[in-house]
């Protein structure tokens, strides 16, 4: 089928989507969350479950129509008001990326501390062209993202939805090469730092009596 | 109450008001796109910013409740200031296309950017580029124009009920559109054209014609469907170029459905121009003369009766039913569908509740009518009324059906009347726990052969369930067109026997005419009946004559000529005039005010404004026995919305949206 999309490049749309048990079982856990009649509130979780999903059976996480069609199903909503939703926040992709999501914050204290040396390590490494492009061989997709929240660990990079923090030029190559090799290096500081306190090792405190 | 001071005029207004309406109420206009009386409030065009005393900043006065004591300025500096800003950023990527664009003239942003915007842009950079949207054969988008106010998209949520259209993306690349691509399924599609702002949806059939100040207009009255909506006919030279709603909260608010706002282009097409005469078989041009002697020479002798049709005008009527009794004849009919229809008394004919009443109903039962398709602006009405007060609704009919509105379906036939008359029915615990409970009962369900019967238990169930009390009347018939209450008034229910000889049809379909009678179409679209006849009289149809409607309510409305009939046609009562002369029973009246005087002799309801809220203290049932209801099922009566009267049959708009919206009844 032939994407009906009234914006926005071509590109085939799955003819249907049907949640797998997997996701059922999320979705359950999820809805119930909300208080009776307010199952609406459910719909941004309802479409990462649908992004993760699509992950787990093309490789590619996004949200295509039937999937935002069964997300209104399952919520009783109109599906324009999900299309609403899933188009206006970026963390939804309205069509196929590549197998990682190479996500770049771009945002005041990650430049200040090297982000735009991580995005040319990824353009680089990663053989992408550019912000919101994929690599030739389906591998990575880039995109440039507001806060991560992490600013303290700047400058950041999000694959997928693991954090790699404290990037440079270097451990952005690296990483991106341990992902072409298949392997998944474990998220967080990738200069070792202790969750986000001083490089190093404390710094205050350390005299805590009876220690 | 509040007492707000706007511009040193105190008003007093009720709590909870916006500040934007006791700027009205105190005759200040405020400029708005986003905000409208009928829709929920944005507040996002920002264009409405007045000054309040106090405040640091100017306030959306749309979203901004009133407070006692406030002083409010509309036309302080802050606020002259406020306005141009909010104008030169709208106009920041709206196209300098006025020129081309449709709605210029009588658009909301030209006159505001005059009166409130700046002399000079500043703008020297690229404006944004939006792809347009295919939203159906009604709405043609530009959306280059669009400037976002939202009140399409909370229209078709909030009024029509089919949320469809929605803002997707955001920011700079935000888009009104329903994202995959589709045709907006709903009857009332052309409002939206009337409540854009702007030239972003403006109508397909009206593009390019011509410029709202060439146009002549004329309020009249729709007739394509019952609801008696009022409208302004705009034409220029002699043609129907479009037709617009008019306010009515009685009738049909500012909405209209869009078979009566599209049809129009029929009336041009298919017409009955001149008259004809069937000779040696074959139907030959003639002259008025040569028609009416073919009639004097073909009905000598004959039995003779007649029969109106759907579209048919209260003094057309009346002057055809005093032909008839100068010719000796009491052979009259109307109901053409075979409706069962008890005219004996008006409140079994009528929709008693009324239309604005509909708001004050606290449960409902629909038996064998699908009220979206019936009349789209009733169906709105009462979706108004269950999204608000959230009113239980009963529907008896086929099931599945969209009516927008949550509906109880409590089964698709005559069981379930007969289990409501017997009381044992769930839905009669509903009824009885209601205030003002009321039913609509579709003409279609009474054209089957129990229609009597269906006729009486539907009025049963109205006296056994409280809906019939003195100040309030809650048995409802809703009728399909404009033309088939004001016949019923006029007693055209006696019926043509089967032995009839001859039979004058009032642009009425064959139906029920023996082989070998006389028959005389008098019309404007020559279908069946034409077909069928040895004289075809050329009529005037509901824009080209000052006639008089009534509606389903009973509504005695009055229609204007907005353009001349086409050829040779004349307006039907002047028709049957001149026919009596030839005939030698001349009727008494030349003039209009002369028909009309006898159309108010003839029965006085039609002199007056014809429907006043009323209760009911007869409850005496229409005859028909309330026992006698079959188990079939009540079928929708409109199979075909689009194409349902001879006028939309006649237009190419119609059929286009019949191949769009109903792919298999496309021939």
């Amino acid at each position: 089928m032939v994407a009906e999309m009234s914006t926005g490049v071509e590109f085939p749309q799955p003819e249907s989507f049907s949640f797998d048990e997997e996701s059922m079982k999320a979705i359950d856990t999820i809805v119930k969350r909300y208080p009776p009649g307010k199952q609406a509130s459910a719909v941004i979780p309802l479409l990462y479950v649908v992004q993760r999903q699509m992950k787990r059976q093309t490789g590619s996480a996004w949200v295509p129509n039937k999937g935002m069609d069964a997300v209104a199903e399952r919520l009783g909503m109109a599906p324009i008001r999900v299309y609403e939703v899933a188009t206006f926040y970026f963390m939804f992709n309205m069509k196929p990326i590549g197998k990682f999501h190479l996500q770049v914050c771009g945002t005041t204290p990650c430049w200040l501390r090297g982000s735009d040396e991580v995005a040319r390590a990824c353009r680089d490494t990663a053989k992408v062209g550019g912000y919101g492009q994929t690599s030739e061989d389906g591998m990575f997709t880039m995109s440039e993202v507001e806060c991560l929240g992490g600013c303290v660990n700047a400058p950041i990079l999000q694959v997928d939805d693991d954090y790699y923090e404290d990037m440079d030029y270097e451990s952005t190559v690296k990483l991106i090469e341990a992902l072409r090799r298949g392997e998944r290096p474990a998220p967080g500081s990738v200069i070792g730092r202790q969750t986000s306190a001083p490089e190093g090792g404390p710094l205050t405190l350390l005299d805590v009596p009876g220690e | 109450m509040a007492k707000v001071t706007v511009d040193g005029i105190e008003v007093e207004v009720p709590n909870g008001v916006s500040v934007l309406q006791a700027c009205e109420a105190a005759g200040k206009e405020i400029p708005r796109f986003c905000y409208h009386e009928r829709l929920s409030v944005a507040g996002n065009c920002r264009m409405c910013l007045v000054e309040v005393e106090k405040a640091p900043k100017p306030i959306a006065s749309c979203a901004y409740p009133v407070a006692d004591g406030m002083k409010v300025f509309t036309d302080s500096p802050m606020v002259r200031n406020g306005r141009r800003g909010v104008m030169e950023f709208l106009l920041i990527n709206h196209p300098l296309d006025c020129p081309i664009c449709d709605q210029g003239g009588e658009c909301d942003l030209q006159d505001q950017a005059m009166a409130f915007g700046g002399d000079a842009s500043r703008y020297r950079e690229e404006k944004r580029a939006v792809k347009d949207k295919y939203l159906g054969p009604l709405v043609k988008t530009i959306m280059n124009r669009c400037i976002q106010c939202t009140r399409c998209v909370r229209f078709a949520t909030e009024v029509a009920g089919v949320p469809e259209l929605g803002a997707t993306n955001r920011g700079e690349n935000m888009e009104i559109g329903t994202y995959v691509e589709k045709a907006l399924t709903t009857e009332l599609s052309g409002n939206l054209i009337d409540i854009c702002p702007v030239g972003a949806l403006t109508s397909r059939p009206y593009a390019y014609v011509t410029r709202p100040w060439e146009l002549r207009k004329t309020d009249s009255v729709d007739v394509l469907d019952a609801t008696g909506t009022n409208i302004r006919v705009d034409a220029r030279a002699g043609e129907v170029l479009r037709i617009l709603p008019r306010t009515n909260d009685d009738v049909n608010e500012e909405w209209m459905a869009d078979r009566g706002r599209f049809a129009f282009d029929g009336l041009k097409r298919r017409r009955l121009d001149r008259p004809w005469v069937r000779k040696n078989g074959k139907l030959h041009p003639a002259s008025w003369a040569e028609a009416f002697t073919a009639i004097a020479a073909g009905i000598k002798g004959r039995k003779i009766g007649a029969v109106a049709g759907e579209l048919v005008d209260a003094e057309a009527a009346v002057a055809l039913r005093d032909l008839m009794a100068a010719l000796g004849s009491n052979h009259l009919e109307c109901r053409t569908d075979g409706a069962a229809i008890d005219a004996s008394r008006r409140d079994f004919y009528t929709f008693n509740t009324g239309i604005a009443g509909i708001e004050e109903a606290d449960a409902l039962l629909i038996i064998g009518s699908n009220p979206r398709l019936d009349s789209p602006v009733i169906n709105a009405r009462i979706r108004k009324r269950v999204a608000t007060g959230g009113i239980p609704v009963g529907f008896i009919g086929p099931r599945g059906l969209n009516l927008t509105y949550a509906q109880d379906w409590l089964g698709e036939g005559g069981a379930v009347l007969n289990a409501l008359i017997g009381g044992q029915h769930r839905f009669n615990e509903v009824l009885r726990a209601a205030k003002r409970p009321m039913l609509i009962l579709g003409r279609g369900a009474l054209a089957r052969p129990d229609g009597a019967s269906v006729l009486a238990a539907a009025w049963q169930v109205a006296a056994q369930n409280g809906m019939l009390q003195p100040d309030w009347h809650g048995f409802n018939l809703l009728h399909h067109f404009g033309g088939q209450v004001a016949p019923l008034d006029l007693g055209f229910t006696t019926g043509i026997p089967a032995d009839i000889g001859a039979v004058w049809l009032l642009g009425a379909e064959p139906v029920g005419v023996p082989d070998g009678a006389f028959v005389i179409f008098q019309g404007h679209h020559g279908e069946a009946g034409a077909a069928r006849a040895d004289v075809i009289l050329p009529g005037a149809a509901y824009t080209e004559k000052d006639a008089t409607w009534v509606n389903t309510e009973g509504r005695v409305q009055r229609g204007r000529l907005a353009v001349y009939p086409p050829g040779e046609a004349r307006e039907d009562w002047k028709i049957l005039r001149a026919a009596s002369e030839v005939l030698g029973v001349r009727l008494p009246y030349d003039s209009l005010a002369g028909v009309r005087a006898r159309l108010a002799e003839a029965n006085p309801v039609l002199a007056g404004p014809g429907f006043e809220p009323h209760g009911c203290t007869d409850t005496a049932g229409p005859a028909g026995d309330a026992g006698g209801v079959s188990e079939a099922a009540f079928l929708p009566p409109v199979a075909n919305y689009w194409q349902a009267d001879p006028i939309s049959r006649a237009s190419a708009t119609m059929a286009e949206c019949a191949r769009t919206y109903l792919p298999q009844a496309a021939e």
